[in-house]
């Protein structure tokens, strides 16, 4: 795909997409959304910057391999699991705790770290099934 | 949100949580999944370092073995204990639950894992390990572990599922042709057996409105009988496919032999033995009336399995083939245990069990060094080791009567239980089929031991020259690969020669499985809706 509107559109596209992803992780515990779905559109902002610009860019402008950034996820969501040792609760009890912040709140939770957990998860996962994907055999 | 804050602070605990607090000795039902979960997360991040990952994995499984090992302690004396996630009510959060049996095919799964990651340092690769064969046997050993400590059903499937993604990671790691060959029938009849699984999961779900198992066994007496016994046929369909039992068994010797030895050593001593736990778990615990339906079913499939096996066995001539033709042996002596369900039957088939995933594994572990030391994998071209190496004969032999089950090997003691029950229950035929397999694995096992160790040299023409294409174990692999597969023997044999615990706990083990009360009990479930009605009556 060298088509010259796919190839300057497609790095906002990447952009939006990926700020897209992280509203939708971020509102997920209570209205529609979370860290599976966030995850998935994150990784299709990935395989779309692949196509555009070709993979050994991606990789380059992505730092971590998307593996470790699976594993990181799966290590999140356990390790968000296990806060709740020390309250005497049983594992993945959800904690919340609530931080005033001007006018409003932010509500923090380990839910979110949860769900955080997974999106790094699934876009190391998808991520990585994409790009293996679209390389070709000497990985571009 | 001012108002929000208010209303928070007036709404009640539902009464769907628990108010009992959780100490930290509970927590070690879930810290062996838990522990290789996170330790895998963690070697996929750093699968590139080349340095480190084998001893943080010895570590993880270490740490593994000892909390293991605490809580098997600790339910053999008090009976099974339980944990409910998210501090939910029983039925609607999932439940791990740890009794003698699920702890101890979990402890015994973890030391073989220790052993063949000791033993895989022999066979190291690079490709192997950039590409994961850590992280990798840490996710099997949480899959495995998991599906062993899980008490809802669903949870099991998530499990079986997580096993599957890191088995077949494990299968296909070499890149190899022939490993593609097989992860594809394996991956293929795996995932059709994983369908069956979940549509009756679906259908279950659909009529008791409930997958946790202790509320399963609670409920599913009332339930229509006819539609669960089209669910127990389908649970028993999937589990007999997972677990490799006769005719579904195709997959198993059409895989298992091309990964590397120390893979196919984790997964004849672990996976097979995850389908044979879950028909225990199903089968008894749950759905014992449409046990009792299937009795003939069940029984005419495990003499089949247990016939047909090592006569699959004796045709062989590549070796881990042949190996995968015993391992299929050993589920048929586990399915009778579940034809026969007596504490005696019940017994022994766990204890088959348990000594199926130290026997197989270290079998596999041999294989290994045998195909290092001839560099062939057909038995045909191999030919002399007993004269060049006899230690490794040695081993080979004492495992052939490991399997065979003769006395004193670990296989006799699971195989009298067996036999007494079969014959208490006057099932002759059975009984019969027990007999006649440990003979025809005997001769399976022989015939192999005598290809390779006795015989001079290759077969044909040359069979009495000297085999000159042996090759000398290195130091490397006389240090791992045959310090663990020496460990695991002795392991088998020890336990052979003293089996005192291991009765006592299968036959505990057994006691569990036919107590549902126990396992209804150590979940809260009948203690919890009688807790309910007081609050209630409180309020």
């Amino acid at each position: 795909m060298k088509t010259i509107i796919f190839r300057t559109i497609a790095p906002a596209l990447t952009a939006i997409m990926i700020v897209f992803s992280i509203f939708v992780l971020l509102r997920g515990h209570n209205e529609p959304g979370g860290g599976f779905i966030g995850g998935l559109i994150a990784a299709s902002a990935i395989a779309i910057y692949g196509v555009a610009v070709g993979v050994s860019e991606v990789r380059k402008a992505l730092k971590v391999d998307p593996i470790s950034m699976a594993g990181f996820g799966v290590f999140i969501a356990a390790f968000a699991g296990l806060l709740s040792l020390g309250q005497s609760l049983p594992f993945l009890t959800g904690l919340w705790g609530y931080i005033p912040f001007g006018e409003t709140e932010i509500t923090v939770s380990t839910p979110m770290l949860f769900d955080i957990g997974v999106y790094f998860a699934v876009v190391g996962t998808i991520g990585a099934v994409a790009l293996a994907l679209e390389e070709d055999e000497d990985g571009n | 949100m001012a108002y929000d804050n208010a209303a928070k602070a007036e709404v009640e605990l539902p009464v769907a949580m628990l108010d009992t607090p959780t100490s930290v000795a509970d927590w070690s039902i879930i810290f062996p999944v838990v522990i290789a979960l996170m330790a895998g997360a963690l070697l996929a991040m750093v699968r590139h370092s080349r340095g480190s990952q084998f001893g943080f994995s010895l570590i993880s499984v270490m740490a593994i073995i000892a909390i293991e090992a605490e809580l098997f302690y600790r339910v053999l004396v008090t009976g099974p204990v339980a944990m409910t996630m998210g501090n939910w009510l029983p039925p609607f959060g999932i439940s791990f639950v740890a009794d003698v049996l699920s702890v101890g095919f979990a402890l015994a799964s973890a030391v073989v894992t220790l052993l063949v990651l000791i033993y895989f340092r022999a066979e190291i690769v690079p490709r192997e390990t950039r590409h994961g064969f850590y992280p990798l046997v840490m996710l099997l050993l949480a899959g495995v572990t998991g599906a062993f400590m899980t008490g809802d059903l669903f949870n099991l499937y998530v499990w079986f599922e997580v096993m599957l993604i890191a088995s077949f990671g494990l299968l296909i790691i070499g890149g190899k042709k022939i490993q593609l060959d097989g992860a594809v029938k394996y991956g293929f009849l795996n995932f059709l057996a994983t369908t069956f699984f979940l549509a009756g999961l679906g259908y279950l779900y659909g009529l008791l409105g409930t997958l946790n198992m202790a509320d399963i066994a609670l409920v599913a007496p009332a339930a229509e009988p006819a539609a669960m016994t089209a669910i127990a046929a389908l649970f028993f369909l999937a589990f007999a496919m997972k677990a490799a039992a006769f005719p579904v068994n195709a997959w198993l010797p059409a895989s298992y032999h091309t990964p590397d030895a120390a893979v196919s050593a984790l997964f004849g001593g672990l996976l097979t033995k995850v389908g044979a736990y879950a028909l225990l778990r199903v089968l008894i615990v749950l759905l014992p009336e449409q046990r009792d339906i299937f009795d003939p079913l069940i029984t005419a499939i495990a003499i089949a399995t247990l016939i047909t096996a090592p006569l699959g066995a004796i045709a062989q001539t590549n070796l881990r083939r042949a190996l995968g033709f015993l391992v299929i042996g050993g589920i048929g002596a586990i399915l009778a245990g579940i034809a026969v369900p007596s504490v005696r039957g019940l017994a022994g088939g766990a204890f088959y069990a348990f000594h199926a995933i130290l026997t197989m594994s270290a079998f596999y572990l041999v294989a290994g060094l045998v195909e290092r030391v001839t560099q062939e994998t057909d038995t045909r071209r191999m030919g002399g080791v007993y004269a060049y190496n006899s230690l490794i004969s040695i081993l080979f032999l004492v495992l052939v009567f490991a399997a065979a089950g003769l006395p004193p090997f670990l296989g006799f003691w699971p195989k009298l239980l067996l036999t007494e029950a079969a014959l208490q229950d006057s099932d002759w035929w059975l009984a019969a089929a027990i007999l006649i397999n440990s003979i025809l694995t005997t001769i399976a096992g022989t015939r192999l031991w005598a290809h390779i160790f006795w015989r001079n040299g290759r077969e044909g023409k040359k069979s009495e020259i000297r085999n000159d294409r042996l090759r000398p174990l290195s130091g490397l692999e006389n240090g791992y690969a045959l310090g663990a597969t020496l460990a695991l023997v002795l392991l088998v044999v020890v336990i052979g020669l003293r089996p005192n615990l291991v009765f006592d706990s299968t036959r505990a083990a057994a006691g569990d499985l036919l107590q549902v009360e126990n396992y209804i009990g150590a979940v809260g479930l009948e203690s919890s809706s009688a807790g309910e009605q007081t609050t209630g009556v409180a309020r």
